[in-house]
């Protein structure tokens, strides 16, 4: 029987500290939609989405109101776009963004992932088309999300593609520079990929996965610093254990909205990212997990510490509670989706340099960072660059999702509005980085790589 | 791998939150009553200052669906400055029990 304490507890998980699901993302593989007719292959895609995905967004909502959870987010990811396309006679990718876009907004969802290549190792003819199309793709359509994997510890750094992502980051800014470069919020450089990973806006259902799949991602800063603030002075052994039996509780969430989701719209379960993600809402902040344990600011000495206690922490806690724990897991550090983080910049505690220790205990790495708009394509290559190492070395995914604002600098900030929030821009090192991403090639992988 | 539950039994969790005030009890369970929900159980504490109060019913010859209850339980809820609230059972047992 359940006690009134424990149906409190999630009562006030839901109602108080912002605990949700933050999103049921349908993967749809779209393998069998390529054709060498562009306009043919479009309309199998658009067809294909539409149709499977036609229920997602009413059934989360079924599902809400059912549990009484927010879901927060209903998404769609997709097959790689550069492997979809490849097989068309065209030379421009775009037309493969609007579609996804027009799919997206015809069942509903409010982002769709999955305009990607996988070019850790080398790219292929399809793969130069896609990034080539990246930028206007972004420009032109609302809800399409694009993704690069240029590293992983098996085939070390392709600095080729590295230095393209500079220069393609730079485009997507100032073709969007009339909205502060959003574009750019809506593109990530990866190494080591995930390929069943819920969250926008890296997101893609990778060539390993089956036909269609329900991934789900929950998340619960605000419980979380809840459960922190309870143990105020206790030593660490009891902070971790903490952390773990919330995680633990906020993961079981979401594997049963998962399933149930999973099996009212005929298609497997496949993950649950049990993460700490975000949002601009106060109360709903990582950094203020870091600052609830006994830092005065987020990005002070022992901020590195902190997160890794806390990151480790909920993976153990979510690989209790559900044997199909994937994606991304662990805490998110985006700069422009938390207040706490936001605060940090802005009182000097938090620079990229921190930010950068910090990637190497979060889930992901270096997140909605604003840079001033005359960055270089070289100085962001070289940022994606020491990321994609921090990734290869440590056989972690990393990724980098920067905003060179255009026309904007140190002092000022960036405005996305809804869950992408608001940025302070950040300093980089003003020395310069070209002669060595100039250089070319691949890093290659490290010797753990031949590991089998 | 025993296969996890997914929503399916027809219990489900009411929950009542705010100022204490005469009437409640009563209130919400008129609402069941007329909608041929059964009462199972009921537990009511004072917390933090705050009256709560939980109930399990039985929804299974219930004249009404979850949505409909919820509704009518909110709009009760708004009536007496309460927050009102019914979810289903699963959701409750599932985070708390392996």
């Amino acid at each position: 029987m359940l006690t009134i304490q424990e149906i409190v507890e999630t009562i006030e998980m839901v109602q108080k500290e912002h605990l949700d699901i933050r999103t049921i993302t349908m993967g749809i593989s779209l393998r069998d939609c390529s054709h060498p007719d562009v306009k043919v292959a479009c309309k199998k895609i658009y067809d294909k989405i539409t149709r499977l995905a036609s229920d997602l967004v009413p059934v989360g909502e079924q599902l809400e109101r059912e549990f009484g959870i927010p879901i927060v987010n209903k998404r769609i990811s997709v097959t790689p776009m550069a492997m979809v396309a490849e097989s068309t006679d065209t030379d421009s990718y775009v037309d493969f963004a609007r579609t996804l876009d027009r799919a997206a907004e015809a069942v509903g969802v409010n982002f769709i992932g999955g305009f990607s290549a996988l070019v850790h190792k080398g790219l292929t003819v399809g793969d130069s088309k896609l990034l080539d199309a990246i930028p206007q793709a972004l420009a032109e359509t609302e809800r399409v999300c694009a993704s690069v994997n240029v590293a992983s510890t098996k085939s070390g750094i392709n600095m080729d593609a590295v230095y393209r992502m500079g220069s393609i980051i730079k485009e997507a800014a100032e073709l969007t520079a009339d909205r502060d470069g959003l574009g750019c919020a809506k593109l990530v450089v990866f190494a080591n990929v995930p390929e069943d990973n819920p969250f926008m806006a890296g997101a893609f259902h990778g060539v390993g996965e089956p036909e269609s799949v329900i991934n789900t991602g929950v998340s619960g800063p605000g419980v979380v610093k809840r459960a922190v603030e309870k143990v105020q002075g206790t030593d660490f052994g009891t902070l971790s254990e903490t952390v773990k039996k919330t995680s633990f509780k906020i993961t079981r969430m979401g594997e049963l909205v998962g399933r149930a989701a999973a099996e009212r719209l005929g298609v497997p379960f496949g993950i649950v990212d049990v993460s700490l993600a975000p949002t601009p809402a106060v109360g709903d902040s990582v950094a203020e997990i870091l600052e609830a344990m006994g830092l005065e600011r987020c990005g002070t000495h022992g901020t590195t510490a902190a997160l890794a206690l806390l990151n480790d922490a909920v993976k153990k806690g979510g690989a209790m509670a559900s044997s199909y724990v994937g994606g991304l897991s662990g805490a998110f550090i985006p700069v422009s989706e938390d207040a706490g983080m936001i605060r940090a910049v802005e009182d000097g505690a938090l620079s990229v340099d921190k930010l950068e220790a910090m990637t190497c205990v979060c889930s992901v790495g270096l997140d909605m960072i604003a840079v001033p708009g005359s960055t270089t394509a070289e100085t962001i290559a070289a940022i994606i660059a020491d990321e994609a190492a921090i990734g290869m070395i440590n056989q972690k995914t990393t990724a980098v999702r920067i905003i060179p604002a255009p026309g904007k600098d140190v002092g000022d900030s960036v405005e996305f509005g809804g869950l992408l929030g608001r940025a302070p821009i950040m300093a980089v090192n003003s020395f310069s980085s070209s002669d060595f991403v100039r250089r070319g090639g691949r890093i290659p992988a490290p010797i753990h790589s031949l590991r089998n | 791998m025993q296969r996890p539950e997914t929503p399916g039994g027809s219990r489900i969790i009411v929950s009542v939150l705010g100022h204490d005030k005469v009437g409640i009890i009563a209130a919400v369970a008129n609402i069941l009553s007329e909608s041929n929900i059964n009462i199972l159980d009921i537990s009511q504490t004072i917390m933090q200052g705050f009256f709560s109060m939980i109930l399990i019913a039985d929804m299974e010859n219930s004249k009404i669906d979850l949505a409909t209850l919820k509704e009518l339980l909110a709009n009760k809820g708004e009536e007496l400055g309460l927050r009102i609230d019914a979810q289903h059972e699963d959701i409750f047992r599932y985070m708390h029990r392996i």
